[in-house]
């Protein structure tokens, strides 16, 4: 237990020495994604052989050690999820991708025992070994501010945490700022609510702080139920702390002594991590009463989502902590004013919380030094689809699309076109080839009609089709509508069954222009963000696909052949043995011919269900 | 209230959280934990509880798509039709595991109550996409086939414990 300023700097000069004796550091990445590919199992193979061969190694951070060790963690995610599992080698910065367990005997006797590099291990571009991480194109053009320590430290250890300089923001705020001097350091930041709204982010803390209303709280959004992103997840279960710094400065800032996290129940490592944090800094006495002897009482609790979209929106959040039905509710009055049990509230998302340390230790002009004017700082965005490279980055603010989805992503997978990348998932838009080179902010997207959300960017390939896109959306808003405004409530039903008619091939005349016409009401009337952006994929797509859309309800196709029910097969005669294959295994009795002459299929008895393509042996059925 | 139903469990998760009414979504969440589903016996109980009404706490069960009033099976399976994995062709696997289980949209537990099939909206894993959970534990890169052959696994393990 910590009871001073004095004991937590000595603690952390103490474990930043334990650090320098790990001369050698594995990190295996211990994200979701690496975890599913079996890392976990890898991580304690790893410390099997090294303690076999008698090497001293060190699982958890000692205090005092007197010898030197190798370091073996579990970090967080280090963002290259497509060529997971992952693990690093420290001093070197060797990255070894897509590690078995089979591998790691290879990578203890040849690496970490003779200091060589295993080779088939080591990622490579058309032959060419990148054997340093930060050499890998998919890394060199990142700048991670608030994923730095993703990857590099032990995401479930305080004293790693502690010992590269952390709650160290905490301690100024707490000895050496008074709360108006936080929110104008914040407020000078220009750091903007990372969510997707982009409200600047010391303005709302000002706000909550010159409420009068004597007691006031602290929320974080950790809903991330956008689908395509997961930044958010990955910032709680590789750096929770960071987090939770973040929070207790804000609370610092606006007389907050109580901070809820609220975090989707299809996180559950990121809520076991976040409980572990939450522990570990309250033994240590960095949460709780009187902390470090300053006064200041800080608490949290964690809510877990009970899977419910609308609930990242601010009054539908805090309702559901409430332990109410997720419904948003008429603003004014706002978060701010009567928030959480009708007390002001700052509510912003994990990200924006994890900028905070950093910008109160290095300071509002630093942070501005990096990004646009405007909307400053780097944004971390979730990179998906049809993609080489998937997995989590971050690049500063201003930072074109084109650089994104080339440079880092490494282009298209299986070197088709690029078609569209949908940004702010469902409630933002896709931006298509001539908006490549628009450098990404709050203010540049919302001239093209997107929004940078809260950074999931899902890349299509031009077999996407764009209808079945937009259909996709707004199935999944209409599932989420949370049934409380008229507008969503039936406009995006109605909008989901034109949309339906189109894709089944009976769409009629003056389909989009009715589609259009209910957007733009649902859009103006609806009571929410959620049901206020439904529309904006359909919008974005008919604006920018609009032939695609024509191709369905007029020509009745598909052009990107993805619509099943506007497909129709046929057997390629010159390809067809005749080997009755096609005939046994259609459901319907569409397919007939004779033995060793070719096959046909009769097209009003053909129900589209695709067995006869995939149990032809000689790629005989083909679609049009 | 109903005799025959044994309310202690019930009653050690109303403790855990203090008998709160704004912990009712935790207590919900902890009750469906033990019994995979929320059974109707409890909602006149936690009602009477936390002082207020059956209304409200069935409101709450119904609103939140994680709450199920239906018995789940042994093995919950989540297929993901997050944008990712939708690009990258989750529907196919969907399909396929409803084909060998012989369930559709409305029917997503099997009559041994041995397996449900559901879809999510985003498990956030969507550098693995396609992407699906067993029992929590997420499958990655999911195919047709790979999921036909993990339905057999479960099956035999099944068997073979028998």
């Amino acid at each position: 237990m910590l009871s001073n300023r004095e004991e937590l700097i000595e603690l952390r000069s103490a474990y930043s020495e334990a650090l320098k004796l790990q001369t050698r550091k594995i990190l295996v990445c211990a994200g979701t994604g690496c975890v599913a590919g079996g890392s976990l199992n890898i991580h304690d193979e790893l410390v099997r052989l090294i303690e076999e061969k008698g090497i001293n190694c060190t699982v958890e951070l000692e205090k005092d050690p007197h010898n030197e060790s190798i370091g073996i963690k579990k970090s967080g995610c280090h963002g290259f999820c497509e060529m997971g599992p992952l693990v690093r080698i420290e001093p070197e910065g060797i990255l070894y991708t897509k590690v078995k367990l089979e591998d790691c005997e290879e990578i203890v006797n040849e690496t970490i025992v003779k200091g060589n590099v295993v080779d088939r291990l080591v990622y490579k571009i058309e032959g060419k070994p990148y054997i340093r991480q930060e050499d890998i194109p998919f890394y060199a053009k990142q700048q991670r501010v608030v994923l730095e320590h993703c990857g590099h430290i032990d995401a479930t250890s305080i004293l790693e945490y502690i010992g590269i300089g952390g709650y160290e923001a905490l301690e100024k705020a707490l000895f050496e700022m008074e709360p108006v001097e936080i929110v104008d350091e914040i407020e000078s930041s220009a750091l903007r609510g990372r969510g997707g709204g982009g409200f600047p982010t010391g303005r709302k803390w000002r706000q909550v702080l010159n409420q009068k209303e004597p007691v006031h709280y602290v929320v974080c959004n950790g809903d991330e139920g956008d689908p395509g992103a997961f930044m958010d997840r990955s910032i709680m279960e590789g750096d929770p702390h960071r987090m939770l710094e973040g929070m207790m400065i804000a609370g610092i800032a606006t007389g907050s002594h109580e901070g809820y996290i609220y975090v989707r129940a299809e996180y559950p490592m990121a809520v076991s991590r976040l409980e572990n944090a939450i522990s570990q800094a309250r033994k240590l006495g960095l949460v709780g009463k009187n902390i470090l002897g300053s006064g200041f009482d800080f608490e949290f609790h964690i809510n877990k989502g009970a899977g419910a979209f609308v609930c990242g929106e601010g009054s539908a959040l805090t309702a559901s902590i409430e332990g109410k039905r997720g419904m948003p509710r008429v603003k004014p009055p706002r978060t701010v004013e009567k928030g959480l049990f009708e007390k002001p509230t700052v509510l912003n998302n994990v990200e924006t919380y994890a900028n905070v340390p950093k910008i109160i230790l290095k300071g509002a002009d630093w942070y501005r030094s990096i990004g646009p004017e405007n909307s400053p700082g780097t944004k971390a965005f979730a990179l998906t689809g049809n993609i080489q490279n998937t997995g989590l980055i971050e690049v500063p603010m201003g930072t074109t699309l084109r650089e994104i989805i080339f440079d880092i992503g490494g282009g298209m997978k299986g070197g088709k076109a690029f078609k569209a990348v949908q940004i702010g998932g469902p409630s933002g838009g896709c931006l298509i080839t001539p908006n490549l080179d628009l450098p990404l902010d709050f203010d540049s997207l919302k001239k093209v009609g997107a929004m940078i959300g809260s950074g999931g960017l899902v890349v299509m390939d031009e077999n996407t089709c764009m209808v079945e896109v937009a259909r996709f959306f707004m199935n999944f808003t209409q599932n989420e509508s949370c049934g409380k405004c008229v507008p969503c409530r039936e406009g995006t039903k109605r909008m989901l069954e034109i949309l339906e008619r189109i894709v089944a091939g009976n769409g009629q005349k003056g389909d989009v222009e009715l589609l259009l016409d209910l957007a733009d009401t649902i859009s103006s009337t609806a009571l929410c963000g959620l049901g206020k952006t439904a529309a904006m994929p359909v919008v974005s797509t008919i604006k920018n696909f609009r032939d695609e859309y024509d191709a369905h309800i007029i020509d009745k196709k598909c052009p990107a052949g993805q619509c099943k029910k506007l497909v129709t097969y046929y057997i390629d005669p010159e390809l067809c043995k005749g080997c009755s294959k096609c005939a046994r295994n259609c459901p319907v009795e569409a397919i007939s011919g004779e033995i060793k002459s070719p096959f046909k299929i009769d097209t009003s008895k053909c129900i589209k269900c695709g067995a006869c393509v995939e149990n032809c042996n000689f790629g005989a059925v083909k679609e049009v | 209230m109903d005799k025959e139903f044994d309310y202690s469990v019930v009653d050690k998760v109303l403790n855990d959280h203090e008998c709160k009414q704004s912990s009712v979504i935790a207590i919900l969440q902890d009750v469906q934990e033990h019994y995979h589903y929320l059974p109707r016996e409890v909602f006149a109980y936690i009602a009477k509880k936390l002082d207020t009404s059956v209304a409200n706490i069935y409101s709450v069960a119904t609103f939140y798509e994680n709450f199920s009033l239906e018995p789940k099976g042994k093995y919950v399976i989540k297929v993901c039709d997050g944008t990712a994995c939708h690009v990258r062709k989750s529907v196919p696997v969907l399909e396929r595991l409803r084909a060998e289980l012989c369930l559709k949209d409305g029917k997503v537990t099997t009559d041994d109550l041995m397996f449900t099939v559901e879809t999510v909206s985003c498990l956030g894993a969507c550098g693995l996409a396609p992407a699906m959970t067993v029992n929590d534990k997420v499958m990655p890169a999911m195919t047709p086939d790979k999921a036909s052959a993990l339905i057999r696994e479960i099956k035999e393990a099944e068997r073979d414990a028998e």
